[in-house]
């Protein structure tokens, strides 16, 4: 037998070309030593990109990858896996290509609940044009196309996926490989479109816009990290989420000492679609952010399955175009 | 009254109703039972481009014409003979289109006040005069039907829509033709579903042939003998261009031994063959109705990549939308055959109406250089050999491939002589290199095109030892590695080119389907004019004009010998149901003006237009030796 791959074995021989000190770099490291220890198979893996900084993606990892087009990644992800379901399919978008150009796809592909994983990078800005506002960039972002400062009403990525009835919504972030690997490799086990937005810092055109969670030394209080069956506790256990029952809303709450027993905070069921539209949608202000994986309902099949499983003879061909000719009135000239 | 035998052996025969009255039910089962008799046929549904137009109206009468003759056909006719009027919007639209002489049966019943009023008649048409110069057969059809499926005990308005088949059971007395195979059809059709439904329509059938046979009426509808045309031997069926294209996409995954993925999305006039192919999968075909027009084209090249046969298809608007996907497909050097069944324009223009609109955007129509093969079919049967024929390109040149066909070809139907599947050559493309250790070396047998086709090797994610990437930026040609070199993108774009052209290599010669490979004038067309175009010269030649016929199935590449065979005529007529387009084709192509016959009325040649354009064009010597 050959010795276990290693994150080395999923890089291809070209030269990275994102900017010094790009988020994506760090993600790419994640993503191959994941698919190391997951003892993945580079011939049967395939990652399909769109169009955008993170699409270059592709180009890096040793493993079959399709470049794209703009925002069309999942529709030619959709032909593949239908082509080939056994596949491991792995999709790389942003918030421009995903949400914006390529929404509607995005829309369909996780509603069609497709066996693959698709990784959203949200940096907030399109990045290869130049620094224009995107679909999630906070309102009054000032870009080049925005000088003023932007006036729409920005997208949450994960809020876009429950809505699109995504059925595996997780998040993490670029530079923390200890939490986002488990997210990654969890995306990877599900049986179905499985989104996971990864908060990624383009340090030339939105440098470190997520810096009020991301922040190494205020992670313990500025980001909670859920898993299933556990409370919803945070900075180191002393503060948790409640429900309360009044306002049907999420509130930060003490635990222990001089606050509320742990067993008034909130317990996590990654398969509750109310509690993962509360923790998606939860306050930036005065509130951690949910990092992890928020929800996961298995109990549908996925749609590269459901699709052969419906055509009458499973994709084979059993009958033959001489035959299917005649399958009409058929009359004789002497 | 004896049996009429027309002197050019054929009967065009037009059915209008309302959207509602089954007109095609009726017009599709005429010509079953014609296809039967041994006559040769073309049909031409005309419907509305409202689903159910409000009842009554001008907007919402559907057509159905039949041309059947003992001697071959080649189009539904310019004018007809008969029309079977069911209610007076069907009389209003159609009777402009009828010569004088004509026979009209009308559906007595449908002539009311309320019916006048929906289709702006003022004064009833019987009492205007306006007939006079026709011959006019009044049945109160609905009456008639009402009263032969009331045993069956139908409600009122179920029994009414029974009113299809007594006027099918009439025409079929009218044309001597037998009731069993429409009967069979029909209980097939209705038994298990309905079977008071089939009662009625069958109660219907009869009543209508035995009230044509037996009425004093016998007297006045007259009978035609139209008997069995000359045909080459062998096994014919019935089949529209948009089964014959289905089946031969299927045929053409099963020369090529690969399932096909056909994605689409729904455009009239396209989605009959998403809906042919949605039946076909126990022939290794699969269908993904996509999200847009977009995502269809996007999961085609998807499916192909994953080593599946993609297909995709739509008509103009959406091929417009798709033009972006295509690009990529001819830079990854991935197969794709893209179907356009084409439709009036611009924008979303004549969505029912036909029109060879998009030869332009086929062979013109994309970013940047970006040339890629562009083939017609002619016919609804012969769009079973052009699926063939384009999937086969798409395979050994690795390019997607254009597939024209139209609204037209897609609905018409005619006679169409059962291919020997023995007879196809299989379908052959790249086959994939052994893994190699050396990366580089890997790479460049990943890319190692054959030298006659310009094909790589047809690689699909999971084979083992090959994994490499692929992706729209420009690549090195021999690795494939991303490369914004000067020099290599000067190649690249050369060897896109000349994949396009290599095609030619592979193709046949054109060749001159009637009269002299040299000479005073020729008839050159493309697509669905064929018809009309073989039919006028046919005549033409009969009447003394030493016409040519040549009919182009490859448009891009030309044949190698088009240039040369097409400087043998003095004069070059190019009709084309367009602004002109393939004639600037030539002109770009082969530097050759030909004279430019267009129309773009929505509706396909008539014989008689191009018969006239041939003797205004015949030079002096072909006209004296006419006469």
């Amino acid at each position: 037998m050959n010795a276990p791959l290693t994150a080395k074995d999923f890089a291809t021989d070209q030269e990275v070309r994102w900017c010094p000190g790009c988020g994506d770099y760090a993600i790419l490291k994640c993503v191959q030593k994941t698919l190391a220890d997951v003892g993945a198979v580079p011939d049967n893996t395939v990652f399909v990109s769109g169009i955008g900084c993170s699409s270059r993606f592709p180009y890096y990892m040793n493993t079959y990858g399709f470049h794209t087009i703009h925002g069309r990644a999942p529709a030619f992800a959709t032909g593949l896996k239908l082509a080939n379901p056994e596949l491991d399919v792995w999709l790389v978008t942003g918030d421009g290509d995903g949400l914006s150009i390529g929404g509607n796809h995005l829309l369909h592909v996780l509603r069609r609940n497709l066996n693959l994983q698709i990784m959203l990078f949200n940096n907030e800005i399109y990045g290869l044009t130049k620094g224009q506002y995107s679909p999630t960039s906070r309102a009054g972002t000032r870009s080049p196309s925005t000088p003023a400062g932007s006036i729409d009403a920005p997208l949450n990525p994960c809020s876009f996926a429950l809505g699109a009835n995504a059925r595996f919504i997780a998040r993490g972030i670029d530079t923390d490989a200890r939490n986002l690997s488990p997210v990654l490799k969890a995306a990877r086990e599900f049986k179905g479109a499985a989104f996971v937005e990864i908060f990624q810092n383009c340090i030339v055109y939105n440098k470190d816009i997520f810096e009020d969670f991301v922040a190494k030394k205020t992670a313990k209080e500025t980001q909670i990290h859920v898993e299933h069956g556990k409370p919803l506790l945070f900075a180191d256990g002393t503060n948790g989420l409640k429900l309360n029952p009044q306002t049907l809303a999420l509130e930060v709450v003490v635990v222990g000492d001089g606050g509320v027993p742990e067993a008034e905070v909130l317990v996590h069921d990654e398969t509750n679609r109310s509690i993962a539209q509360m923790l998606i949608n939860l306050p930036t202000e005065g509130y951690p952010m949910p990092l992890g994986v928020i929800y996961r309902d298995p109990s549908d099949p996925a749609f590269d399955d459901a699709f052969w499983a419906a055509q009458t003879t499973k994709g084979k061909r059993t009958a033959k175009v001489a035959d299917a000719l005649r399958k009409a009135s058929v009359w004789k000239k002497a | 009254m004896a049996k009429i035998t027309p002197d050019n052996k054929s009967v065009v025969v037009r059915f209008a109703g309302d959207s509602g009255d089954g007109v095609q039910l009726l017009g599709s089962q005429f010509a079953e039972s014609t296809a039967l008799a041994g006559s040769d046929f073309a049909t031409f549904p005309d419907f509305p481009a409202e689903i159910r137009a409000p009842v009554g109206t001008t907007f919402g009468v559907s057509a159905f014409q039949i041309n059947l003759g003992a001697r071959r056909i080649s189009t539904a006719g310019d004018q007809p003979d008969v029309l079977v009027a069911l209610n007076p919007a069907a009389l209003k639209v159609n009777l402009p289109a009828l010569p004088k002489g004509a026979l009209i049966i009308l559906n007595t019943d449908a002539f009311n006040a309320r019916n006048f009023s929906k289709a702006n008649i003022e004064t009833d048409p019987r009492e205007t005069g306006e007939l006079k110069d026709y011959q006019v057969v009044e049945i109160a059809i609905s009456t008639q039907t009402l009263e032969a499926v009331k045993p069956v005990g139908l409600s009122k308005s179920d029994a009414e829509q029974c009113k299809n088949f007594w006027a099918l059971g009439a025409v079929l007395w009218m044309f001597g033709r037998d009731r069993g195979p429409i009967k069979d059809w029909a209980t097939k059709k209705f038994a298990k579903k309905a079977p008071e439904i089939l009662a009625g329509n069958l109660a219907a059938l009869d009543a209508g042939h035995a009230f044509a046979e037996t009425a004093e009426l016998s007297a006045e509808i007259p009978q035609f003998e139209i008997g069995p045309a000359p045909m080459e031997a062998g096994e014919y069926r019935s089949i529209t261009g948009a089964e014959a294209l289905s089946l031969g996409l299927a045929a053409a995954g099963e020369l090529a031994d690969r399932e096909v993925i056909f994605c689409g999305y729904p455009i009239t006039p396209a989605s009959s063959i998403l809906h042919h192919l949605s039946r076909m999968g126990d022939l290794g075909v699969a269908t993904f109705q996509a999200e847009d027009e977009i995502a269809a084209c996007c999961a085609a090249i998807g499916a192909s990549y994953g080593g599946k046969i993609g297909v995709t298809s739509s008509s103009g608007p959406g091929i417009a939308l798709k033009t972006e996907a295509i690009g990529l497909a001819t830079a990854v050097e991935l197969p794709l055959v893209i179907i356009n069944s084409q439709r009036g324009g611009p924008s979303t223009g004549l969505p029912t109406k036909t029109e060879q609109s998009d030869l332009y955007q086929a062979v013109y129509g994309r970013n940047a250089d970006t040339p890629l093969p562009v083939i017609a079919a002619a016919g609804p049967g012969d769009c079973f050999d052009a699926a063939i024929e384009a999937t086969r390109i798409a395979l050994r040149h690795m390019t997607p491939v254009f597939l024209l066909t139209d609204g037209y070809i897609a609905n018409a139907a005619g006679p169409w002589e059962l291919p020997d599947m023995d007879d196809f050559e299989p379908i052959l493309h790249g086959t994939p290199p052994t893994p190699k250790g050396d990366p580089t070396e890997l790479k460049r047998a990943i890319w190692n095109r054959d030298p006659s086709s310009l094909g790589r090797p047809w690689i699909a994610p999971g084979m083992e030892g090959l994994a490499h990437r692929i992706g729209g930026l420009e690549k090195d040609i021999a690795t494939g590695d991303i490369s914004y070199d000067a020099d290599n993108h000067q190649a690249m774009s050369e060897l896109r080119a000349n994949k396009v052209e290599a095609v030619a290599e592979f193709i046949p010669d054109q060749i001159v389907e009637q009269g002299p490979t040299k000479g005073p004038l020729a008839v050159v067309g493309w697509g669905s004019t064929h018809g009309a175009i073989h039919r006028a010269v046919f005549v033409a030649r009969e009447q003394g004009y030493d016409v040519a016929q040549i009919h182009l199935r490859y448009l891009n590449p030309l044949p190698k010998n088009l240039k040369r065979l097409l400087a043998g005529y003095d004069k070059i007529i190019l009709p084309e149901m367009n602004m002109g387009q393939c004639a600037t084709l030539l002109r770009d192509k082969l530097g050759l003006d030909v004279i430019s016959l267009t129309k773009v009325s929505g509706q396909p040649f008539k014989i008689s237009e191009l018969e006239d354009t041939i003797k205004e064009h015949a030079p002096a010597t072909l006209k004296k030796a006419a006469e």
